[in-house]
């Protein structure tokens, strides 16, 4: 948890990085089960080679999932408005994921003040692989 | 390409349940250890009735109604040719274990980029409780590459 109340967030403000460990086939495997996301490009080498791809890749799900942490680690998820984000980059096995997200604006909505925030989750060579917007209540 | 007489087309409405042993397994898939997305009486003890659904699970439920496969049948689209382009989750009330959500998916457009070799195909989703109140409005986009 940050030790910065969300009440007392800035402009500019960033939220404590998330580090994942190097995506797996396991992972892959076990998000599959767990997310109902059978799409086998993400589980079975021999399809995804069908399709032209090197190998089997991660979910874009399962990075938003981690987006999902990133926030919920620095404010509840109660206070959690919206969340999109744009999957700009295939995220291979072997990347290690590095989320990070800022606050970018203060503002008052529906009757009540909110933080932008800009997120993003690249791999360990800084690749830019998912980018994203959340809108957060602020108590 | 994609026929655009589809943009409006609403697929059924898809119910779905939210299993607290779902739940914990999601949560251990995406590397989860916060105790209230684990164990319920953590989950109680930090206010909840019972264990909170993560932001992005809603995206199961149609997707354990066989909602992708629905839908690449109805548009004609190869499964080996698409990733997810954009999503999108708008909050309107919390999730729990034990809510049986219904999903009302519908097309809302269909674009075609960089002359027809990549195509846009955007569903927008509400989900609603038990109680009949929204919960959330999920937006998706598939690109459809064209080999």
């Amino acid at each position: 948890m940050s030790s910065v109340s969300p009440s007392q967030v800035e402009v500019g403000h960033t939220l404590p990085t998330l580090r994942l460990p190097a995506v797996d086939r396991t992972m892959l495997a076990l998000f599959a089960g767990a997310s109902g996301d059978h799409v086998p490009l993400h589980i079975d080498t021999d399809f995804a080679r069908r399709a032209g791809m090197p190998d089997v890749f991660a979910h874009g799900m399962l990075g938003m999932a981690w987006v999902g942490r990133l926030i919920t680690e620095w404010a509840p998820q109660s206070a959690l408005r919206s969340l999109s984000v744009r999957f700009v980059a295939i995220t291979h096995l072997g990347n290690q994921p590095v989320l990070t997200g800022k606050v970018v604006e203060l503002l008052e909505q529906e009757g009540e003040r909110r933080a932008r925030l800009e997120v993003q989750m690249a791999n360990q060579y800084g690749q830019i692989k998912i980018l994203g917007e959340a809108l957060v209540a602020l108590a | 390409m994609i026929d655009t007489k589809w943009i409006g087309h609403r697929f059924p409405t898809m119910r779905w349940e939210v299993e607290k042993g779902r739940l914990r397994f999601f949560a251990k898939a995406i590397g989860e250890t916060r105790p209230e997305y684990l164990d319920e009486a953590a989950a109680r003890a930090a206010g909840h009735p019972a264990l909170p659904a993560p932001p992005t699970i809603l995206f199961s439920g149609p997707l354990d109604n066989d909602d992708t496969p629905a839908m690449l049948d109805l548009l004609g689209i190869d499964m080996a040719n698409i990733l997810h382009g954009e999503q999108q989750f708008t909050y309107h009330a919390p999730v729990y274990a034990g809510d049986v959500l219904e999903f009302e998916p519908r097309i809302t457009d269909i674009v075609a980029k960089k002359g027809g070799a990549l195509e846009l195909v955007t569903r927008e989703t509400r989900v609603a409780n038990q109680r009949g109140e929204l919960v959330a409005v999920m937006r998706n986009v598939v690109a459809v590459v064209n080999r």
